[in-house]
């Protein structure tokens, strides 16, 4: 008993010793509330180590939906938000959560579809119209249902579609109430229609006989913005190193960062930060 | 089958690898599971051996309430310990969400229900062999208590490799309360459930195959460990 | 701590009348042994006398100081033994009894000399004989020095040779000074070792009396029945 006993207690405190990363000895960090389809782009995994680098600051992201990211912040459990809803980011600037609001860089959204395509919309470049037809053709369609700028994008859409009413579709219309990733999952398994945006969809690697049917269409244009959570509001936020954090992205280095950032060659985001 | 083949090969590729951020990934998750096993056990173990060993008001209302809680759902704990460290929340001054202690804290209230309650059960079988010679002895409560505790060991260590396998094996909890951050709060559990939201079925489905591993070590350890015990003291 | 008193005492558990109305009085010196059919209530008015058990109604009355318990013991008709090593069994009986730490091993060890068993003293205690644990099972008694010793049917479940050498060690506490109160179903050990015999029956204490007198003819219709549907044991 004694030998078990001694090589236990050494394995106990090897396990215990072993640092979880490099990032945890590091003192200075932020919280960064975004959503799930920036991070699942690998865009941050690009973009935060440079920072990091750059400035010894750790930015700790936490990946919700767009709502759940801004309410997150509501709550002061973030410093910075970056998300993908104006609307709802000029919402929250205005109720006095956050400082101001800045553009950083956008991409657009594409319609995704089986090739069986059962609404014949493949090709087509009116995303509105394209809608009509899967409604009329009550071809499955998978909506993420979870306030995320996606999901907010696809009911705008819908309105303008004059199909606003989520009880006035039927079972073809399918909310999943989840992030990107599962949603897709889901329409790849199901051969559904899916609004997503092209960052997701470029590295989503369980395509299956999905593919892309529309595009290009100007409505379909995704903005991102960043926002400093109010201080006032909340005085544990790191102002000086989230302003610094924020600075950073929509500076040239920052953004040239941004737009470097490919997969098969191919851009996922375009900077557009305006000089402050 | 060709995604589970694939996923095997991959489970080997990457553990021969020996990669940098799978390893820093395996070791939290560990870190986390048996810190909450340590802290549950420290709570409930002497929980399951007051509920045998002594009688109490409330006692049958507390013991229901602690087999019951067994079937706490994990995101539910999630939320509440999120509500709790929130900034916003009572506890929200001591910057504990998204951290590995507030994973910690999640998993240990997950666990000490089922420590509680399987360590009752286990002791009550003890008792009924030992209470009369024990209270023959002249044994008060608690020195009853010590004494079932340690020598009904080998079932307990089974006690706490049941909640260490709840732990180690649960997402929703220290989703809600970790954040899943890359390098500092993401474990296997949370890391499986990412590459599957990024469709990448095969490199989540290998993890997953790395955390069973792991989870068959930690139980054949244990077992050597009780297989040792029982020669030595019967 | 002698003579003890039993004024009247019942015990009535969910209706039926275990012990109805028992008054005896247990003095220093002679062995008590109790026996009777099975039911009649034997190991229950044993228990009563430990105190273990409460009476639903009359007393138990020690006499001069109340008997702390370790100057009681009680050997039981299956061992009880803790996982541990023989030796490590009588300690903690010593430690129970909150004797000092030094003297304990001297003393387990002088005990389990007495009984017969330095020579297993190192293994551990769930894995030997029944005989062995009994006799071990006494040893632990034996070390506490009783002034009163217990014993319920202790060799109902071993063979003639294991049961010689378990009544040679409970002579052997006699004479080191303990009072015996013991029940048995043998005849012939009631005989072998009894100095009064009390005889129960559904309950009641239908006679007691001087062995010497018991034996060749009970003054009781029922002890009569009770001997004559027995075979004498040799």
């Amino acid at each position: 008993m004694g030998l078990t006993a001694l090589v236990a207690s050494l394995a106990v405190a090897a396990l215990f010793g072993v640092p979880v990363s490099p990032a945890h000895a590091a003192g200075s960090f932020i919280t960064l509330a975004s959503t799930t389809s920036t991070e699942q782009s690998g865009l941050f995994k690009l973009l935060l180590p440079m920072y990091s680098k750059r400035t010894g600051v750790q930015v700790r992201v936490v990946a919700l939906g767009t709502g759940q990211a801004l309410d997150m912040a509501r709550r002061g459990d973030a410093d910075v938000v970056l998300v993908h809803d104006r609307v709802a980011e000029e919402r929250f600037v205005a109720e006095g959560f956050g400082v101001r609001r800045q553009d950083v860089m956008y991409n657009d959204f594409v319609l995704l579809g089986p090739t069986t395509d059962s609404a014949q919309v493949a090709g087509g470049t009116d995303i509105v119209e394209s809608l009509k037809k899967i409604a009329l053709a009550q071809a499955p369609f998978v909506s993420r249902g979870d306030r995320s700028g996606t999901h907010a994008a696809e009911l705008r859409l819908w309105k303008v579609a004059g199909l606003d009413s989520s009880t006035g579709r039927g079972t073809w219309y399918r909310e999943t109430g989840s992030g990107m990733g599962p949603a897709l999952n889901t329409a790849s398994a199901m051969n559904a229609y899916l609004l997503a945006d092209r960052g997701t969809w470029l590295s989503f690697k369980n395509q299956g006989q999905l593919r892309i049917v529309v595009e290009g269409d100007a409505r379909l244009f995704n903005q991102y913005g960043v926002i400093l959570v109010d201080p006032g509001r909340h005085v544990h936020v790191k102002r000086e190193l989230s302003q610094q954090f924020i600075d950073w992205v929509v500076s040239a280095e920052g953004q040239a960062a941004i737009a470097s950032y490919r997969i098969g060659g191919e851009q996922l985001f375009f900077p557009n930060a305006r000089p402050p | 089958m060709n995604d589970l083949g694939q996923a095997f090969l991959q489970a080997v590729r990457l553990l021969g690898s020996a990669d940098a951020e799978l390893l820093a990934i395996v070791a939290l998750s560990l870190q986390v599971s048996i810190a909450a096993v340590v802290i549950a056990a420290l709570i409930g173990l002497p929980l399951g051996a007051a509920f045998t060993v002594t009688r109490f008001p409330a006692r049958r209302a507390l013991v229901v309430l602690c087999n019951s809680l067994m079937g706490l759902p994990p995101v539910v704990v999630g939320l509440l310990v999120y509500l709790l460290l929130s900034r916003a929340g009572p506890l929200g001054d001591y910057g504990l969400l998204f951290t590995p202690v507030a994973m910690v804290v999640a998993q240990t209230i997950l666990i000490v229900p089922i420590v509680g309650a399987l360590s009752h059960q286990v002791l009550e079988s003890a008792w009924e062999e030992y209470r009369e010679q024990l209270q023959s002895l002249g044994c008060g409560a608690w020195q009853a208590g010590v004494t079932l505790l340690w020598d009904a060991r080998s079932a307990l260590v089974t006690v706490l490799l049941a909640g260490l396998g709840r732990a180690t094996a649960e997402v929703g909890a220290v989703m809600i309360v970790g954040g899943n951050i890359d390098g500092v709060t993401r474990v296997m559990t949370t890391a499986i459930a990412l590459e599957t939201s990024k469709g990448d079925l095969p490199l989540a489905f290998a993890l997953g195959l790395i955390l069973i591993a792991l989870v068959l070590a930690m139980n054949a350890c244990a077992y050597v460990i009780k297989e040792a015990a029982k020669s030595r003291y019967g | 701590m002698l003579p003890l008193r039993l004024e009247k005492v019942c015990i009535t558990i969910s209706g039926q009348q275990i012990i109805d109305g028992v008054s005896a009085v247990f003095e220093a010196g002679p062995r008590s042994i109790i026996i009777g059919p099975n039911g009649a209530g034997k190991s229950m008015l044993l228990r009563l006398c430990h105190g273990l058990v409460s009476p639903s109604s009359g007393h138990v009355q020690w006499s001069g100081e109340s008997g702390s318990s370790s100057r009681q013991a009680m050997v039981f008709q299956r061992p009880v033994m803790l996982r541990r090593s023989a030796l490590a069994n009588v300690i903690y009986a010593l430690a129970v009894a909150s004797i000092p730490r030094a003297e304990r091993e001297p003393r387990a060890r002088a005990a389990m000399e007495r009984a017969g068993l330095l020579s297993i003293a190192e293994r551990p205690a769930r894995v030997l004989s029944g005989g062995e644990q009994q006799r071990l099972a006494l040893a632990r008694a034996g070390a506490l020095n009783p002034e009163v010793l217990f014993l319920d049917e202790p060799t109902a479940n071993l063979d003639p040779g294991a049961t010689r050498e378990v009544e040679a060690v409970i002579q052997a506490i006699h004479e080191g000074g303990a009072k015996i109160i013991m029940t048995t179903h043998n005849l012939g050990q009631a005989r072998r070792l009894g100095d009064e015999i009390l005889f129960l029956n559904q309950g009641r204490l239908a006679e007691h009396s001087d062995a010497a007198a018991f034996f060749p003819k009970p003054r009781s219709a029922e002890a009569n029945a009770f001997i004559r549907g027995e075979l004498p044991w040799d």
